[in-house]
């Protein structure tokens, strides 16, 4: 019978929670790599037993660790990221040139078809790559080093690198965002890459359509058509029909169109999800309730799912990476608060339920659908 | 034989669960101890120095017979005591919560 296995990312550690394909009864597993930051794990879609784990602290810098046994044990494995060439300087949060200075990994973006081969985004923004299982990371520099770098600046997370998209028929197409850089693409595997945000409009830089510094929090793509995008933008929730050439704005009927998550049904590439959240100064939901909009028309017509999800006195928040789906009939649908709650639901956002309340704060979750 | 206490996340990392007993060529100092340290547990590389400058990372600090060492040169001999075993030098995460 097939599982779910869920991968969550917490600011002490890592958990594993585990399920049968019903997804009512769950094995809460962990913490592992205890005390630690966990931005990000994520599972090879070659050998779902192949985990790799960002783990970090303010004191003890950053490592990375590996899994061969689906989160049971963990290996660390190499810890150098070391940017190529003179790094040179981004623009600070005041628009003064600020030293790049790398500070942890983001997201784990593990290769389709090899375990071994791994992208790693990193604060502050740059991409890496592993084709040895981790051991040893080199820089796809061209991306920091394509000419728009010393305009780059921080969101208020960091100036990171947090989404990696790897189109699945077209293996040398990827997509990244930065925060707030904006998203960009390649299509020689990492030999140049341009940005595409052509469409976005943000208030926080003094040109509001420039070609970078966009806020850009989150890109989604559904596997069986990866020239559609959706992206949760600091503020506006955005599409792009032609692999990132242009956007349109599909915020529609949401309540807010701020946001960090956004992700698509496993099995309907036109339903999508997102979180609203009230505002950038106050980073919880509206009206205390908490709720997921559901967009079964690819945007613009977005419906509230409520159903098991606190209606009153909730204050939490839902990061970037803290949303998934598993590739189960139906489709399961996951997301992780910063009160330390994963909320599941096994029909495709219907109906919610806790797995478990009261983990650390969630920074990212994943699901594996495993046979 | 120098003896070297560390934090505690840093022993689940090396997997360690006592200090640790280096023996060390040369003049014992800060570089050369740490030089050894992460020769015996290569884990430990970046996580106590930057990779690349080789610098205390900013939240760890050294102390060693009742002194902060952490703004000696890297180079400064250790103390007599640390250089005999009598005394642990020691590798302290700052107190900053979390």
């Amino acid at each position: 019978m097939s599982g779910v296995r869920v991968l969550v990312g917490t600011r002490k550690g890592a958990f594993v929670l585990t399920s049968d394909g019903k997804r009512e009864r769950w094995d809460v597993n962990g913490p592992f790599l205890g005390g630690w930051e966990i931005y990000h794990l994520k599972g090879s879609p070659a050998d779902p037993n192949r985990i790799y784990a960002s783990q970090s602290s303010g004191w003890f810098g950053q490592q990375i660790q590996r899994s061969n046994d689906g989160g049971k044990t963990w290996e660390p494995v190499g810890n150098k990221f070391v940017y190529d060439g003179i790094p040179g300087t981004h623009q600070w949060y005041d628009g003064t040139p600020h030293p790049w200075e790398f500070k942890r990994v983001w997201h784990l973006e593990p290769s389709l078809g090899d375990p071994d081969t791994v992208y790693a985004g990193v604060e502050d923004a740059a991409i890496f790559r592993t084709t040895d299982g981790g051991q040893t990371w080199q820089e796809l520099s061209a991306l920091r080093g394509h000419g728009t770098g010393p305009r780059w600046s921080p969101g208020a997370g960091g100036m990171c690198l947090h989404t990696i998209l790897i189109d699945p028929s077209k293996p040398d197409r990827m997509f990244i965002a930065i925060s707030a850089a904006g998203a960009f693409r390649t299509d020689d595997a990492g030999k140049t890459w341009r940005p595409i945000n052509r469409g976005l409009r943000s208030e926080h830089i003094p040109d509001p359509t420039a070609e970078i510094g966009h806020c850009v929090h989150r890109i989604a793509m559904h596997r069986s058509r990866p020239d559609v995008l959706f992206m949760q933008k600091h503020w506006d929730v955005m599409r792009s029909n032609d692999g990132g050439e242009s956007w349109k704005e599909v915020s529609g009927n949401l309540p807010t169109d701020f946001g960090f998550p956004i992700d698509v049904h496993a099995h309907e590439p036109e339903t999508i999800y997102v979180v609203p959240i009230k505002s950038d100064s106050e980073h919880y939901p509206p009206e205390g309730k908490l709720r997921v909009y559901r967009s079964r028309t690819g945007g613009n017509e977005w419906e509230a799912l409520t159903k098991g999800l606190p209606q009153r006195d909730c204050y939490v928040n839902v990061l970037r990476d803290a949303m998934a789906v598993d590739s189960l009939d139906k489709c399961g649908v996951y997301f992780g608060t910063t009160g330390g709650q994963v909320y599941a639901s096994a029909d495709a956002g219907n109906n919610w339920a806790p797995i478990v309340r009261d983990l650390p704060a969630v920074v990212s979750v994943e699901v594996q659908t495993l046979p | 034989m120098i003896r070297v206490e560390l934090p505690a996340h840093l022993r689940t990392l090396a997997r360690v669960d006592r200090e640790v007993q280096l023996e060390v060529e040369g003049a014992a100092t800060q570089r050369s101890v740490l030089d050894a340290l992460e020769a015996r547990y290569p884990v430990l590389r970046g996580a106590i120095r930057d990779h690349v400058t080789q610098q205390r990372r900013p939240f760890l600090r050294f102390f060693a017979c009742q002194e902060d060492l952490s703004h000696e040169p890297p180079d400064a001999p250790l103390p007599d005591e640390v250089v005999s075993g009598k005394e642990p030098f020691l590798i302290i995460g700052a107190i900053a919560g979390g």
